[in-house]
């Protein structure tokens, strides 16, 4: 009888094990071929697609009248074709005709519009001559779709009658056109009107001739569904044929040949504008600022910001080539490797959003994604595994090397620094006195020591507010910020603690201590709370005990801290610019008077409050100067004073790392412009056999599962089976 | 049980009002609408006359509670609050900040939210009910206390390990599944399994030694012994008994929660790249978006309330002695 039941025990477990053997297998049947893990889909069709991420957040606004932010340039500038462009390769940064055929051709006007030479006084006016391509065609879109009468296809009367169409794609018919110079006219145009509350209003406003007169004129229009903005005239703009258009600004301002590469400036067709005000568009996301139409090498087919944007190849993209020419050392960097050869490379672009870094770094290292990043290298998290520091640099992991990974660092054309208040009380003022202190704690802030603890060595100590790769900006000896360096042994070395003691002293603070009042002289930094971490406090707390002098901290909110800085109230402030466009200008505007916020009353860029009569006359001189050795010579003076102040108390510019997989090309990283997507180049068989060979799925823990659930479950059963089959037991007594 | 319905569903129009009030309010202590214009338009060139027309556009020019500007009624109408939240109770979510439409956002991102939601939810339920009734079964026994302590260990161990720890075993180190990511039409299964998997262990310890509290409770009642004493297996006695007696207090927990399934985890979703309202919310929160966070809070209280009269419902069917008036 305990045989037959022993019997019966084991072939229920035998029929057990079978069913989940059986259901194990079948689970990695429906698996398929591995890799099992591959979170793109499969590929429909054998069009080429670069596989890449936003992250941690999809783009906001895709409007270039709107959009402002570099993770919305990500795809911005691959659609659009603003009237000027960067070389890809040149260093420093190169400005370059994009939609136009040649240059601007620049012309200076007096008050009455005659033209006088460009030095003249009496220069009130500068007009810009845009003379645009002839081959620029829009992308197929909707928008351009024609009925039999050669009116818009697609224009409803009330929102019942497009209801249909939820998004670009579903639209059966498509059209398009050459771009006009009209179109750039009416971009600019579509900047000036209150409702699209762009932000380069206010700021364009001061230049473009009319441009705020307009403005105000529009806001005074009663509204229906659309306003036709080629129905009213802008002063400054002035479209003499199809394919040239004139734009006057006041004064000089040569920095304006950069605005006109910027995404503002790109062209807006008045019937895409006219189809995206539809009735119940907007309802369903069907905005310009959602689905942008441009001429550029890509156009979006796909924009879920809650997964994924896809770009395709623009079919009516113009004749395009990879640059035959490159800075010293491209040539044997590879990165002339396709010269003369025609442009974009690859057919799609997947832009799948990532927010978490462990996914993403993952991804990245099983080559699901061809690129670490995009826009923020995504690298921090994970650096200590990706990359060894050593004191000449990085070097990446066994494992980073082993999949024949490359890196692109990429320093930024911006800037991080902690400024002083320049009308605080303790750490502003221009008297001899007031610099030494700020010298010394200068010199007692060890910038280079703080950027290998805290960015892993990913930024490089600035001597200078202008960063590498823009003029202004001198390497070696010439270069250093002689109050904090000496030039020793070919390379900068910081001055001792000893002599910022001493320059401390001399300030009336003797090792760390009012002279007068005998009080500890203590000093408070004003940072965002989330961009300082306890032990960056404890070190800064640290490096400043080193001369007797104490730090207090008052970490706020972005809003807070701002409102200090709106109210001067504060000291020591945190704060960071990255470049709109590679000139010295858009640096040292960071300490030009009028742009005091207690100045303006604005949201003005010197945060520091630093006024400084030399320094301002020499801004209004250098910055209507074209680039030469005159102006050079301004701004190497402008440096020099912010050295010899001591504005602020440590700057560094940012470097990022981001890494490619062996089968991207072209891979040098531009600090400005993001349109260099058309000139990635992706190896699909290489990525295919790499994928397949790094993504071999480990079974045993499904095995392994399947055994720790039967060992749990079958003890139950069989003491469960024995409980029932139990006979009545005598409890004694 | 109709007017009992009707008379909750009218209880929940002040509750609705109170939440959209104490929303409004704990939102605009940390925010002016000038911070909210000023993060939506970035950080450079921010003029004042920028700031005023991004909120003339998003209506935000307008006084937060009292307009002392206008007359009569207009004083409360023409302001911030009023305007904001009189279109939600019509379901008129409007834009976010960014400009996009919040109703059309929220009816895609449920889907996803209750594709991840309502598999760990039944197969969590179910996998708790089992593990509690089988600890039950041998209560006493050396096997129950090693099950308490394993209930209590996985109940103090943070979410986030379990989601972290399941990304790093199953997917980075054995390759088996995606670590993250969604795709409603292709394999949607494959990037589902992990959450699910993570979801369901990490409930597992709280969830079942609740449910074994309620099983004990109901096992030393008479009827059970009595079941017992006419010869009922164990098993019979656990599922035909026991369980529908402990149903009240199972239901009290459970079908409350059923219409936030459409909600989403704020976690689950942010880390496994789940496009759903969880994840809507929580960006809506980083980016300051108070469009969006006064929806989701709207909605949410909505569904809780509907939670909460299916909960009362349903404890008619689970007991008949119950009678709603």
């Amino acid at each position: 009888m305990r045989a037959e039941k022993a019997n019966n025990h084991t072939t229920a477990a035998h029929r057990c094990m079978r069913v989940l053997s059986t259901l194990a297998l079948l689970s990695l049947a429906a698996c398929g071929e591995p890799p099992w893990n591959n979170p793109n889909p499969p590929a429909q069709d054998d069009r080429l697609t670069y596989q890449s991420m936003m992250s941690p957040a999809p783009p906001k606004h895709l409007d270039p009248a709107l959009s402002y932010a570099t993770d919305e340039s990500l795809f911005i500038m691959q659609i659009y074709e603003p009237p000027m462009s960067y070389h890809f390769l040149k260093r420093p940064y190169e400005l370059i005709p994009g939609a136009l055929e040649s240059a601007p051709q620049v012309t200076y006007l007096d008050a009455r519009g005659q033209p006088v030479e460009e030095d003249d006084a009496a220069v009130a006016f500068t007009r810009y001559t845009l003379r645009l391509r002839d081959d620029l065609r829009y992308q197929p879109h909707p928008a351009f779709a024609r009925d039999e009468q050669g009116g818009p296809l697609y224009l409803f009367e009330n929102a019942a009658q497009g209801a249909e169409f939820r998004q670009i794609p579903d639209f059966p018919v498509t059209g398009d056109r050459a771009v006009t110079a009209n179109d750039y006219a009416y971009a600019i145009k579509r900047l000036a009107d209150p409702v699209n509350a762009s932000p380069m209003l206010g700021f364009m406003s001061q230049y473009i001739v009319g441009m705020k007169e307009f403005s105000e004129r529009v806001a005074a229009l009663p509204r229906g569904d659309w306003l036709d903005l080629d129905e009213y005239a802008m002063e400054g703009l002035e479209v003499v044929d199809d394919l040239t258009l004139t734009i006057t600004i006041k004064g000089r301002y040569p920095q304006f040949v950069y605005w006109l590469a910027m995404p503002f400036f790109s062209p807006v067709a008045p019937e895409v504008d006219r189809f995206y005000h539809n009735p119940g568009f907007a309802d369903r996301n069907l905005t310009l600022d959602w689905w942008p139409v441009g001429s550029g090498p890509f156009m979006m087919v796909k924009n879920d910001p809650n997964s994924e944007i896809v770009l395709e190849r623009n079919p009516n993209y113009h004749e395009d080539f990879f640059p035959v020419e490159g800075a010293p050392g491209d040539l044997e960097a590879g990165n002339l490797d396709d010269a003369g050869k025609p442009v974009p490379f690859i057919d799609r672009a997947v832009f799948r959003l990532e927010k978490s870094g462990l996914s993403l770094w993952t991804k990245f290292m099983q080559g699901y994604y061809d690129r670490s990043g995009e826009v923020h290298s995504n690298t921090t998290g994970v650096f200590d595994q990706a990359f060894v520091v050593r004191p000449d640099g990085v070097e990446m992991s066994p494992e980073l090397a082993e999949h024949n990974i490359t890196m692109s660092p990429d320093v930024k054309p911006g800037l991080y620094y902690y400024g002083f208040n320049m009308r605080d009380p303790v750490v502003g003022g221009y008297t001899e006195e007031k610099r030494k202190l700020r010298q010394a704690l200068q010199i007692a802030f060890l910038t280079e020591e703080y950027l290998n603890v805290f960015y892993k060595g990913n930024g490089i100590a600035a001597h200078n507010l202008i960063p590498p790769g823009i003029p202004g900006n001198l390497e070696g000896e010439a270069g250093i910020n002689p109050y904090v360096y000496d030039w020793v042994d070919g390379e900068p070395r910081r001055k001792s603690i000893e002599y910022a003691r001493q320059l401390l002293a001399e300030a009336g603070y003797p090792n760390g201590r009012d002279a007068r009042t005998g009080e500890p002289l203590k000093i408070f930094i004003d940072v965002q709370s989330q961009a300082i971490s306890n032990t960056s406090m404890n070190w800064i707390d640290r490096v400043f005990s080193d001369i007797g002098v104490q730090v207090e901290f008052r970490p706020a909110d972005f809003n807070r801290t701002r409102e200090k800085l709106l109210t001067g109230n504060t000291q020591i402030y945190s704060h960071g610019w990255l470049a709109d466009y590679p000139d010295p200008e858009n640096f040292l505007f960071l300490l030009h008077g009028p742009e005091s916020p207690l100045e303006c009353a604005c949201d003005g860029a010197n945060n520091s409050n630093y006024a400084n009569e030399e320094y301002d006359a020499l801004f209004r001189e250098m910055r209507v100067l074209p680039p030469g050795p005159e102006r050079d010579e301004l701004v190497a003076r402008m440096v020099e004073l912010y050295r010899r102040d001591a504005v602020w108390l440590y700057a560094f510019y940012p470097k990022e790392i981001y890494l490619n997989n062996s089968w991207v090309h072209n891979n040098k990283r531009h600090g400005i412009s993001k349109a260099t997507l058309k000139y990635t180049r992706v190896d699909a068989d290489e990525r295919e056999r790499m994928q397949t060979l790094w993504n071999q799925p480990v079974t045993w823990p499904l095995y392994a599962a399947v055994v720790l659930l039967l060992s749990l479950l079958l003890p139950g059963i069989v003491a469960y089976r024995r409980r029932q089959n139990a006979t009545a037991r005598h409890t004694g007594g | 049980m109709f007017a009992y319905i009707v008379r909750r569903l009218v209880y929940a129009i002040p509750i609705l009002i109170g939440v959209n009030l104490l929303t409004f309010i704990l939102f605009f202590v940390v925010n002016s609408p000038d911070d909210m214009a000023v993060s939506q338009l970035g950080q450079k060139y921010v003029t004042p006359e920028a700031v005023q027309a991004w909120k003339r556009k998003n209506g935000y020019d307008l006084p937060l509670f009292l307009n002392s500007q206008e007359q009569g009624a207009g004083a409360l109408t023409e302001t911030i609050f009023f305007t904001k939240s009189v279109k939600l109770f019509a379901f008129d979510f409007g834009r976010s900040e960014s400009g996009r439409d919040i109703t059309t956002d929220v009816s895609t991102r449920m889907w996803p939210s209750l594709a991840v939601a309502l598999p760990t939810f039944v197969v969590g339920i179910w996998v708790n009910i089992c593990v509690a009734l089988m600890v039950v079964m041998f209560h006493a026994t050396r096997l129950d206390r090693w099950a308490v302590f394993v209930f209590v260990a996985l109940m103090s161990i943070s979410y986030l390990f379990y989601i972290i720890g399941g990304q790093y075993l199953v997917a980075k180190t054995w390759k088996l599944v995606p670590i993250s990511g969604f795709n409603g039409e292709i394999q949607p299964w494959k990037f589902l399994l992990l959450p699910v998997l993570v979801g369901v262990i990490a409930g597992i310890g709280a969830g079942a030694r609740w449910y074994r509290t309620l099983f004990l409770e109901e096992s030393n009642q008479d009827y059970v012994r009595t079941a017992r004493a006419k010869g009922a297996s164990e098993i019979r006695i656990l599922f035909r008994h026991i369980l529908p007696n402990a149903l009240i207090p199972i239901l009290t927990g459970v079908v409350v929660v059923i219409p936030s399934l459409f909600m989403g985890g704020l976690l689950i979703e942010s880390f496994f790249g789940i496009p759903g309202l969880g994840s809507y919310m929580l960006d809506a929160i980083n980016s300051q978006d108070f469009a969006i966070v006064r929806a989701m809070v709207f909605i949410g209280s909505i569904l809780y309330i509907v939670g909460l009269i299916l909960t009362d419902i349903s404890y008619t069917w689970a007991d008949p002695r119950l009678r709603l008036d």
